[in-house]
Parts: structure tokens; C-alpha cells; sequence
């Protein structure tokens, strides 16, 4: 069972950047380790982890066997557009783990008070 | 001593009423007796540097928080013959408040020393009439993180008087005593030279508080209990079984010796 935590801020406005953290649950086994009784333990890392907002890409990472468990994900975004956000990765044994988020991107100059 | 003077008559009586004297004092520790005083009493979180400290405290990161999240969904999810979760019976989680700081406590049916993990594996089987949880099994750690987790804060209060009592002084004897291969004892590391380094890293006072926590060498969650049988192995000691009355009572023994350190689960240690 492979979940996720994701942290985004909770108000983002058109033109910002703004900081993504993505904490995926995951044994990232290197492969090199032995159990308690010498026994090697496959290796099980995320080969890739690829962000899409509505269909588009705007962030890939493939760890490989230099990243230890939990691996924390942070990355930095620039608001253009709202839209569904699909974080997907896939390890070595074939599984997918996904996460969705409904992306809210507020219009700039919403709420600028009048002149004098 | 009393100096000796051209007046004076060496008595072997008086010899031997400072020998017993001094006997006495050197015997067993008394309950009462702490090797390191309850104000000098410290976190391991002091000895884990700016890192592990800012990972701890970061409550989105923290890597314990998975395992806390997966705790809570179980509290809430039927199981065993039964069908009922453990909300059926005890409610909230967040009613759990308090129960933690008081293990390990003795179970009043069979007599023995019960942690936690006993505790909700007793509870498993014999209440919700559902297949055990291995020791150290994901669930189980889950559990008893989710359960200490509500006391997070509070101070530990061990109850050692009544039929505690038998289980802290064993537990607080092989605390003292020498074993293994490298013929330590855990005072000698833990109460004689915390904060100094063994290898590279500083030695902690081995403190309970922050259990069940996520170890970064193990990369996953880890009970007071693994723990200790690590420290079995760090000196070259044989490993008692799992489940061990042993290290129940050692954990009582700590819980006693760090009281009043508030509860940090899930605490991020090396």
C-alpha cells in the first residue's frame, strides 16, 4: 500500500511561484541490504514520478536507488492555470500509485480596494 | 577515618561498625535513588541535532505522520469475527488521551506486564476475536502510535508501586547489571556518559518518550521494544525472545526514570 501527503498552499494567485512538498509512502529497497537473516532484499524503488496539470507535465523525477524511504518530493510550480493535478509513479514491482488534486489558481488584482 | 593520635587505641569494633555502614550505602539502588535527577532529565531529541530535530517538528514531513495517518483509519475499521473496530468499544481515538503515559501497567487477569503493544493485541484477539498482529507489524505499530499519539505532551507517569513493583526493581537491576560480550551495562553508557560521543554520534540519556518513533537507520517505524534488543545487540548480549517479559520490565524501569518528559510520538530519531 503506497499513499501520499501532499502539502500546497491554500490560497495561490495567477503568476505566482509557488512550493509543492509530496510525501509518498514507499519502501525504496536499494537492492544492496540484507534482512536479520542474510537474506538480500529486492530491490523495490519508484523508477519515475511525473506530475501532470490538466494532461501537461510540468514536473518529472526518477529517483533510482539513491533516495531512501519516504522520499519527501519538493518542487516549486509557477501558477498559470487551475485544473486537475495527477501525481503518478511507478516502482519496480509495476505498481502505480496516484494522487489527485484540484488545483485553484485565483485571477491577479482580484479584490484591489478603490481609488482615493 | 579518625586520625590517629598517640592518645587514641585502634578499635576493631569501630572498624567494623564503618564497614557495615559503608556496605549499606553501597548496596542496592533504592527506589528512591535516581542516578540522574529528575531536573537533568533530557529528551533524546536533544542529542539528535538541527536535522532530525527540524524533521520531527515539521508536521507534514515528519515521516511517523504516514504511519500515524494509517493508525487512525484502522481505529475506525471493523475487524475479526466480532466486525467491530476499536471505535465500537472505546469510541474517539482522541479518548485514548492519558492511557499511553501509564504503560507498561500489569494486566490484572494473567498477572503480567503488559506494554501497549500487548495491550492492543490482547484486545485484538481476545475482544474483537481478530488474527493477531505480529510483533513490530505495520498495523500494530500503526495502532500504538495512534493511541500514544493523543497523549503527545503529556508527561510519563509510570506507576511502579503494588504489583508493579517486582517488575521495576528486575527491571532496574538488569538496567545495572553488566552483560555481553563488551560487559556493559546500560547505566554505564546512558547515565555515566550521555552527551559524550560513541563513534560519531552523542549518546542520549535512552530515554522512552518519543516511542513509537520512526528510526531513520530502519527507515520505518520502531516500538521501545526493538529498540532495546538493539541495544542487546550494540554490547553483544543474546537477544530474549520477542515478547520478552524482560524488556517489559526494563520499559517500566525507563518509563520511571524519565518521568515527567512529555509524550513526542511520533518522534523522528537516527
Amino acid at each position: 500500500m503506497s499513499s501520499a501527503r501532499l502539502q500546497i498552499p491554500p490560497r495561490i494567485t495567477q503568476g505566482d511561484v509557488f512550493k509543492i512538498r509530496l510525501l509518498v509512502n514507499h519502501p525504496m529497497d536499494s537492492g544492496f541490504l540484507r534482512d536479520i537473516d542474510g537474506v538480500l532484499i529486492q530491490r523495490n524503488v519508484i523508477r519515475h514520478l511525473v506530475c501532470t496539470l490538466n494532461g501537461k507535465e510540468v514536473f518529472r523525477v526518477e529517483p533510482t536507488t539513491g533516495v531512501s524511504a519516504n522520499p519527501l518530493f519538493e518542487f516549486y510550480l509557477r501558477a498559470t492555470e487551475s485544473g486537475g493535478m495527477l501525481f503518478r509513479w511507478v516502482d519496480d514491482k509495476a505498481y502505480i500509485g496516484e494522487l489527485r488534486h484540484n488545483l485553484v489558481v485565483e485571477a491577479a488584482n482580484t479584490s484591489k480596494p478603490s481609488g482615493n | 577515618m579518625p586520625e590517629a593520635t598517640s592518645n587514641s587505641v585502634f578499635s576493631w569494633h569501630r572498624l567494623l561498625v564503618w564497614l557495615l555502614v559503608g556496605v549499606c550505602m553501597t548496596s542496592t539502588l533504592s527506589a528512591q535513588q535516581r542516578v540522574i535527577p529528575l531536573d537533568k532529565l533530557q529528551s533524546g531529541l536533544d542529542f539528535s541535532g538541527a536535522e532530525v530535530q527540524s524533521l520531527q517538528a515539521d508536521e507534514f514531513a515528519n515521516p511517523g505522520n504516514i504511519a500515524l495517518d494509517t493508525g487512525n483509519k484502522l481505529w475506525s475499521k471493523p475487524d475479526g469475527k466480532s466486525n467491530k473496530s476499536c471505535q465500537s468499544c472505546h469510541g474517539d481515538i482522541s479518548r485514548m488521551k492519558g492511557i499511553s503515559v501509564r504503560y507498561p501497567a500489569v494486566d490484572k487477569a494473567s498477572k503480567k506486564l503488559f506494554n501497549l503493544e500487548d495491550r492492543i493485541s490482547q484486545c485484538r484477539t481476545k475482544n474483537q476475536k481478530a488474527s493477531e498482529w505480529p510483533y513490530e507489524s505495520d498495523e500494530l505499530l500503526a495502532v500504538s502510535l495512534a493511541v500514544t499519539a493523543t497523549s503527545r505532551g503529556m508527561p510519563l507517569q509510570a506507576q511502579i508501586e503494588g504489583a508493579a513493583k517486582s517488575h521495576f526493581e528486575n527491571g532496574q537491576r538488569i538496567f545495572m547489571t553488566r552483560q555481553g560480550q563488551m560487559n556493559l551495562a546500560c547505566t554505564n553508557c546512558h547515565d555515566q556518559h550521555y552527551a559524550r560521543k560513541l563513534y560519531t554520534d552523542p549518546l542520549s540519556q535512552g530515554q522512552p518518550n518519543g516511542y513509537p518513533l520512526y528510526r531513520l537507520d530502519w527507515q520505518r517505524m520502531a516500538s521501545l521494544e526493538r529498540r532495546l534488543r538493539f541495544c542487546y545487540t550494540g554490547v553483544r548480549a543474546e537477544i530474549p525472545p520477542w515478547g520478552h517479559s524482560d524488556m517489559r520490565d526494563i520499559s517500566l524501569y525507563l518509563m520511571w526514570r524519565g518521568q515527567g518528559l512529555p509524550v513526542e510520538t511520533p518522534a523522528v530519531r537516527k
